[in-house]
């Protein structure tokens, strides 16, 4: 940008900063994943009118624009990664209201995703997508990533409950989709196309997002096995039975001794996987599926179960998978998360596949995650300073894309494509599926000014993790 | 200054900030990422920059100083972090290496000489500076002073500190400060009083009564002779030779006491004299006393408990407190559960808890002094919370915040109806003790 254009961009921001001092610059560089790359300016102003004039003007002149939220995005998606502007939206945190009768909840883009989960069980509701990053991350970042959590396996992801937005287009036009009815086919559904677009077709600044009354109660069961395949089975034992649980969560055997090492919790250190489950719904009901569930397990073999007998015992149960990410990185400083998802089928023949991968490039290789619904979280644990190792590891990511695409999954099941996943789209979409795609953004966005150098691959572009 | 990768590297403990993998789960606990709203004041940012430096994407340093500067040191973002930064030593090591490179206008280097080598180390001097204000609000200049408007005058604001100032103790009972004294019925342990430069100037009184508490609670209390300022301004501010050079002294003086325990009084001191192991640990010859000497180090609060907790309190009658944690004795030392026990165990008070008890209040060593604007915003939020809970009596457990909570209750013409406490004066008073 030029200095003209700095100037013109201060006198739209009247109510806001412009940041343009190089240590600002460089604050607004990065995000939880790699790379760094400089914006020009960064714009923090509340106005949407403001910020809606901005994208006019950057459309008029072709600056990128980087919409941001609390940049805890694992895939790059806030990275300026052609300068320009980035729009710091984790100010807009003004508008948190619950609408009780409308079970509904009208937020601004930067509001914390914990504190509308807070205001929800305030008034008995639940907002159910649960990041684990959620005491961080913003709704508008969760809305662009479509961000999912452990509860995503009976609730569903960010995308099932965003009903409404309200949406500056790439051009600077500010428009309204969808609306405060959960019930809504009026023409093309331009909500669920905008959730999950990762900031590349507009910048949100209103959502309207739907609320479920909070079950009454919740218990949780953890099952221990001697063999991760068997653990695999259990879980679809479990779904198959007709058993919804809310969560389900998988640890194997490196994820509990790096817990156990990183605090001592009586996690059993020798088993292959440990299987953690949470039911909710109506106490009576509840009693009978936790009953149901222990002995399901039991029947494919598991060695042990535990239920915690109050919410302190099922804190202290639910600690332990929390644990395992801070974990794994005092093994070694970088940790390359990846969310590639498979069919739940498939999970037994994707951690087979995963160990093959992690004995073939020699790589501390580490599965967790959420495996109700297959989107397990394999973890390399590296050192970014050693470039002979994070070439094996460059290898192994790839393989790991490849295989989960091969057992009909997908190449993320929630941290998004960004621009870390990019170079992989037309493996799992096809020339054609991937080309369908980029008409739509070349409709929205003519002059690629939102978001520019996300999603699709720029010729020749590579996974690089150095 | 040479000024190769490595060098910069070395000196900025480049290797520490790896352990960032840029979560943010520090953001929320940050005070000034709360108040001043961008990046560059959040614990990622701060240690991104630093990051930079040693990938040689920045390559004039100064870019850092602001940011650093504004940091309150609270660690607080430690604290959260779960994969365990290590802020402290690489903000330590930041602004050290900063202060090598910085050309500091003549005044301020005079000012910074004075007070770092010769006010805060030295005992003669801070009693001095402690007479002077007795002096000053004995005889008379002070309501002259304040009813001159001149205060407003003042450099720094510091007309607003000078209204909050604890009633200075005279040069003779200065003197009474007992150098020994014995435990109260069975003897439990043999303690060395850390008294602290500041503490020992402005807060006199909280030193005596915590000598005598220590001793009520069943400790012979030694008050070490020769001490020195725990040297925690100086680390805070970049200077470290000098924070080392006063840590020696005070090991020294406190190895030929042989107590069992060091105790202080301040959280900010304490924390200093805790990780003096840190401090010092590169160095063959001090590492294993610095270490010996960080180990027995420990607040008042760990050492009344250990001994069974105050004896003999009398009853108040529901009066609402809550508590304005240090922030150095939770997120260094880890104490939290201790002066919490003791506060609750006081028969009839009402405790209440405040939102966002964990933030800092502000006061951060001299940080409320050379940075007024953006600490009054700290304190405001503090202050809101403080309100909210209703209580009439505001515990702290460092001078620092002591001050700076007083500030706060007089910002908010509360000064009628609520009072801020150091926790010692609190149970001095609830058992009976003056
Ligand atoms: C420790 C950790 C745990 C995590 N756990 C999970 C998890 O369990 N599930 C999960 O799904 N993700 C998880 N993530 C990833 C990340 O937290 C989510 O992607 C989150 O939604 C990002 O939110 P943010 O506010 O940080 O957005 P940012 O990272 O700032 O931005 C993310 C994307 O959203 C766009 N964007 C932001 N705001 C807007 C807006 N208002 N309008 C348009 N576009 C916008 C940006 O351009 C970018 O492409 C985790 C991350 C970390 C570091
Ligand atoms: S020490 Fe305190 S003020 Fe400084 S970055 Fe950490 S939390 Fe923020
Ligand atoms: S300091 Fe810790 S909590 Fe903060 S971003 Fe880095 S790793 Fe995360």
């Amino acid at each position: 940008m030029t200095s003209a254009h700095i100037e013109e961009v201060m006198s739209i921001v009247k109510t806001g900063r412009v940041l343009t001092d190089e240590s600002d610059r460089f604050s607004y560089s990065f995000d939880g994943s790699f790379g760094t790359y400089l914006p020009d300016a960064v714009i923090q102003t509340k106005n949407v009118e403001e910020l809606a004039a901005l994208v006019k003007f950057a459309n008029r002149e072709r600056i990128p624009v980087y919409p941001r939220g609390q940049s805890t995005c694992l895939s790059g998606g806030p990275l300026p990664v052609k300068g320009g502007m980035v729009f710091d939206l984790s100010v807009m945190n003004d508008l948190l209201e619950i609408s009780e009768e409308d079970l509904v909840a009208v937020v601004s883009p930067g509001v914390l995703t914990a504190d509308i989960h807070k205001a929800a069980e305030k008034k008995g509701l639940l907002y159910p997508p649960d990041p684990s990053s959620s005491h961080v991350s913003t709704i508008g970042g969760n809305m662009a990533e479509n961000s999912g959590g452990p509860r995503g396996l009976k609730y569903g992801v960010t995308k099932d409950y965003v009903i409404g937005l309200e949406l500056i287009t790439p051009e600077g036009e500010i428009i309204k989709t969808g609306g405060r009815t959960v019930k809504n086919v009026t023409g093309y559904d331009l909500t669920k196309l905008i959730v999950g677009s990762e900031g590349t077709l507009g910048i949100i600044t209103k959502a309207v997002l739907r609320l479920l009354p909070k079950p009454p109660a919740s218990e949780t069961v953890m099952a221990v096995f001697n063999n991760l395949v068997d653990a695999g089975s259990a879980i679809s034992k479990i779904l198959s039975a007709g058993i919804l649980p809310a969560k389900m969560e998988l640890m194997d055997q490196a994820s509990i001794a790096a817990v156990e090492n990183y605090e001592p919790l009586g996690l059993p250190v020798d088993a292959e996987a440990i299987i953690l489950l949470e039911l909710d719904g109506h106490p009576a009901a509840l009693k009978d599926e936790v009953k149901q569930a222990a002995e399901l397990c039991k029947s494919v073999g598991a060695r042990d179960i535990r239920i915690p007998q109050n919410a302190v015992e099922r804190a202290e149960v639910w600690r332990a998978r929390k644990l395992v990410s801070p974990a794994i990185v005092r093994i070694k400083p970088t940790k390359i998360s990846e969310d590639a998802t498979v069919p739940r089928s498939k999970i037994p023949q994707m951690c087979e596949r995963l160990q093959q991968i992690r004995d073939k490039y020699n790589v501390h290789l580490v599965v967790f995650g959420h495996a109700g619904d297959g989107n397990l979280h394999p973890n390399i644990i590296c050192d970014k300073s050693d470039k002979e190792e994070m070439n094996r590891v460059e290898q192994a990511v790839a393989e790991i894309f490849t295989a989960a695409v091969e057992l009909g999954g997908t190449l993320s099941g929630e941290h998004g494509i960004g621009t870390m996943k990019a170079p992989f789209m037309e493996m799992e979409l096809g020339t054609v599926g991937l080309d369908m795609m980029k008409r739509i953004k070349e409709a929205w966005d003519p002059n690629n000014i939102m978001n520019p150098g996300k999603i699709f691959p720029e010729p020749g572009q590579k996974l690089e993790l150095s | 200054m040479s000024q190769s990768l490595e060098q910069l590297q070395k000196e900025f403990l480049y290797e520490k900030t790896n352990s960032c993998v840029q979560c943010g789960y520090c953001l929320p606990v940050c005070p000034t990422y709360a108040t001043m709203g961008k990046e560059t004041h959040s614990p990622r940012g701060r240690i991104n920059l630093v990051k930079m430096v040693g990938e040689g994407k920045i390559k004039d340093v100064s870019v850092l100083e602001e940011p650093l500067d504004l940091c309150l040191g609270c660690r607080a973002c430690e604290t959260a972090c779960p994969t365990g930064v290590e802020y402290g030593s690489i903000l330590e090591a930041a602004r050290a290496a900063l202060v090598r490179r910085k050309k500091f206008s003549a005044p301020v280097r005079l000012l910074r000489k004075t007070m770092f080598k010769k006010v805060f180390p030295s005992s003669r001097m801070m009693k001095l500076t402690g007479n002077a204000l007795w002096l000053y609000q004995k005889s008379g200049i002070q309501k002259v002073v304040q009813s001159s408007g001149i205060m407003k005058k003042l450099p720094y604001h510091l007309g607003d500190f000078e209204a909050i100032a604890p009633p200075a103790v005279s040069p003779a009972e200065r003197k009474q400060t007992p150098v020994r004294v014995g435990a109260k019925g069975e003897k439990k342990y043999t303690v060395a009083f850390f008294t602290g430069c500041i503490m020992d100037a402005m807060f006199q009184r909280i030193n005596r009564l915590s000598v005598l508490l220590l001793a009520e609670a069943g400790c012979d209390v030694i008050v070490v002779p020769n001490q020195t300022c725990c040297g925690a301004l100086h680390a805070h501010s970049g200077e470290m030779e000098e924070a080392r050079h006063l840590a020696k002294q005070n090991i020294i003086a406190f190895e030929k006491a042989n107590a069992d325990f060091i105790v202080n009084n301040a959280g900010g001191c304490g924390a200093m004299l805790y990780e003096y192991g840190h401090l010092l640990a590169d160095d063959k010859e001090w590492a294993d006393r610095a270490a010996a000497f960080s180990t027995k180090s420990r607040d008042i609060s760990q050492v009344l408990i250990a001994c069974g907790g105050m004896p003999d309190l009398q009853p108040r009658s529901g009066e609402r407190v809550t508590y304005q944690r240090s922030c150095h004795m939770t997120n260094v030392q880890k104490v939290v559960r201790e002066p919490l026990e003791l506060l609750t165990n006081v028969p009839g008070i009402k405790f209440v808890e405040m939102e966002e008890a964990n933030m800092c209040c502000g006061s951060a060593g001299i940080y409320n002094i050379v940075h007024y604007d953006e600490s009054m915003d700290i304190l405001d939020e503090k202050m809101k919370h403080t309100k909210a809970t209703g209580a009439s009596t505001v515990i702290t457990t460092n001078p620092g915040c002591l001050l700076q909570m007083k500030l706060g209750i007089q910002r908010e013409n509360l000064s009628g109806s609520v009072r801020a406490m150091h926790l010692i004066e609190y149970l001095a008073e609830a058992a009976g003790i003056s």
